[in-house]
C-alpha cells in the first residue's frame, strides 16, 4: 500500500472514530471535539488523494480547499462553543435536554 | 519506498488514530483538550509528510493552536458558572 | 433503548469498511489539476501554486471564506457570551515575560509569511493565524482592550480584508473584465494587497472570536 492510501485509510478511521464519539457522548464539549476530529479525517483523505500523481508535484487545488476548510472549521467551532456556553447558562446543564430518555 | 519511510508513516498514522481515540474517550475534559492539541500537532507532521507545507502551517497555527485556545477558554467558562 | 448502543458499533464498522473499499479501489496514479495549474502559473502573478489557486484561480471561494469568518464572529457577538478574559487580569511572571518576548516576534513572523506566500509556503491565512495567536497572547496579559481601540478601529480592521477584495473585484468589472479577473501585469501586486488586508482582518477576527464578548463603550 503506498503512502497516499495509508493516510487516506487513517483519515477514514479518524472520521469513523469521530462519528462514533459524536453519537455516543452526551456532553456538548465532547461532541464539538468529535466534530473537529471528523473534519480532520476528511481533510486527511482529501490531501492524501491529492498526492497520487507519482513523480509530479501534488495537486494544489485540494490543498487550497483544505486550508479553506481549516479556517471554516475553526469559525464553526467558535460559534458552537458560544452556543454551548449559552445552553449552560440557560439550562444549567452541559447536555441538551432529551424528551424520551431510556 | 524505503522501509524507514514506510515505518515512519505507519507510526504517524497509528499515533494519529491512538491520540484521537484517547482524546475522545478520556473522562477528564482538560486532558481531552490537551490530547486534542497534541493530535493537531501530529496532524501538521502528517501534512508535511504528504508534501502540503501550506496546509501544515495553517493546521499548526489554526487547527492546533487557536482551536486549543478556544476550547480551553470555553472549558474555563463552563466550569465556573 | 439500550440495544441501539450495540447496533452502533457494527454500523460504524460497516461504514468504515465501505469507505475503505471505495478509497482503495481508486486508481494508484491519478493526475489531478497540477498540469492545468502549472500551465497558467506564470500568468497568475505568484509562483507558489497553492497561493495562485487560493487568491487567483479560486479567488471567489477565498472571498466567501473571509465572509464566513465574519459571519461566525457576528454569531458569537450576537449570542452575548461572557468574555474569555476579565477586565483586570493578573498574569504571572512567566506569561508576562513570554508575551513581551513573543508578540513582536509573532508580528515579524506574520509579516514574513505574508511576503513569502508568493514564492514559498505561506500566505494570508497562515500569517493571519500567527497574528491571531499574537492577539490571543496580548488579550491574555493585558485584559480587554480599552474603549478607544474597541469601537471604530476594530470594525475597520475586521472588514478591511473583505472590503479590499470586493473593491478589487468590482474594479475588474468596471474595466470590462470578468469578476475577479486581475490584469496579468498587476496581478502580483493586487494579490499582495489583498493578502495584506486579509492578514490583518483574519488576525483581528480570530482574536475577537477568542475573546467572545462584543466590545462595549464602557471599558
Amino acid at each position: 500500500m503506498s503512502v497516499p492510501f495509508l493516510y487516506a485509510l487513517v483519515g477514514i478511521g479518524l472520521f469513523c472514530l469521530g462519528l462514533h464519539a459524536l453519537i455516543v457522548h452526551d456532553h456538548l464539549l465532547r461532541k464539538i471535539l468529535a466534530i473537529n476530529v471528523m473534519g480532520s479525517g476528511v481533510f486527511l483523505v482529501l490531501v492524501a488523494l491529492a498526492r497520487r500523481g507519482g513523480d509530479t508535484p501534488p495537486d494544489p487545488v485540494p490543498h487550497a480547499m483544505v486550508i479553506t476548510g481549516i479556517v471554516v472549521a475553526v469559525s464553526a467551532t467558535a460559534l458552537a462553543l458560544g452556543l454551548m456556553l449559552k445552553v449552560k447558562e440557560a439550562t444549567g446543564k452541559n447536555e441538551l435536554p432529551d424528551r424520551d430518555r431510556d | 519506498m524505503t522501509l524507514l519511510a514506510w515505518a515512519f508513516d505507519a507510526l504517524l498514522g497509528l499515533g494519529l488514530l491512538l491520540l484521537a481515540w484517547r482524546a475522545l474517550a478520556c473522562p477528564d475534559l482538560f486532558k481531552a483538550v490537551v490530547l486534542f492539541v497534541a493530535f493537531g500537532l501530529l496532524l501538521a507532521l502528517a501534512w508535511v509528510r504528504l508534501e502540503a507545507p501550506d496546509v501544515a502551517l495553517a493546521e499548526a497555527a489554526i487547527g492546533a493552536g487557536l482551536t486549543g485556545a478556544l476550547l480551553m477558554a470555553a472549558l474555563a467558562r463552563l466550569g465556573d458558572d | 433503548m439500550k440495544w441501539r448502543r450495540w447496533l452502533l458499533l457494527p454500523l460504524i464498522l460497516a461504514l468504515a469498511a465501505g469507505l475503505g473499499y471505495t478509497v482503495l479501489s481508486l486508481p494508484d496514479q491519478a493526475q489531478g489539476l497540477q498540469g492545468a495549474v502549472a500551465d497558467q502559473l506564470d500568468k497568475s502573478g505568484v509562483s507558489n501554486p497553492v497561493t495562485a489557486v487560493l487568491l487567483n484561480f479560486r479567488g471567489y471561494d477565498t472571498l466567501l471564506e473571509m465572509v464566513v469568518l465574519l459571519l461566525a464572529l457576528l454569531g458569537v457577538w450576537s449570542l452575548g457570551v461572557q468574555p474569555a478574559v476579565r477586565t483586570e487580569s493578573d498574569p504571572g511572571p512567566v506569561l508576562d515575560t513570554l508575551t513581551r518576548l513573543l508578540v513582536p516576534v509573532l508580528v515579524l513572523v506574520a509579516a514574513y509569511l505574508l511576503w513569502a506566500g508568493a514564492h514559498a509556503p505561506g500566505g494570508a491565512f497562515q500569517a493571519g493565524a500567527v497574528l491571531g495567536a499574537a492577539g490571543v497572547l496580548w488579550l491574555l496579559t493585558c485584559g480587554r482592550p480599552q474603549h478607544g481601540l474597541a469601537r471604530l478601529p476594530l470594525r475597520i480592521a475586521l472588514v478591511a480584508g473583505v472590503a479590499t477584495f470586493m473593491a478589487i473585484a468590482a474594479l475588474a468589472l468596471q474595466t470590462g473584465r470578468q469578476l475577479l479577473e486581475y490584469p496579468p501585469a498587476q496581478a502580483g501586486s493586487l494579490i499582495l494587497l489583498i493578502e495584506a488586508m486579509a492578514t490583518v482582518s483574519i488576525g483581528v477576527t480570530l482574536a475577537a472570536l477568542f475573546l467572545g464578548a462584543e466590545p462595549t463603550d464602557k471599558e
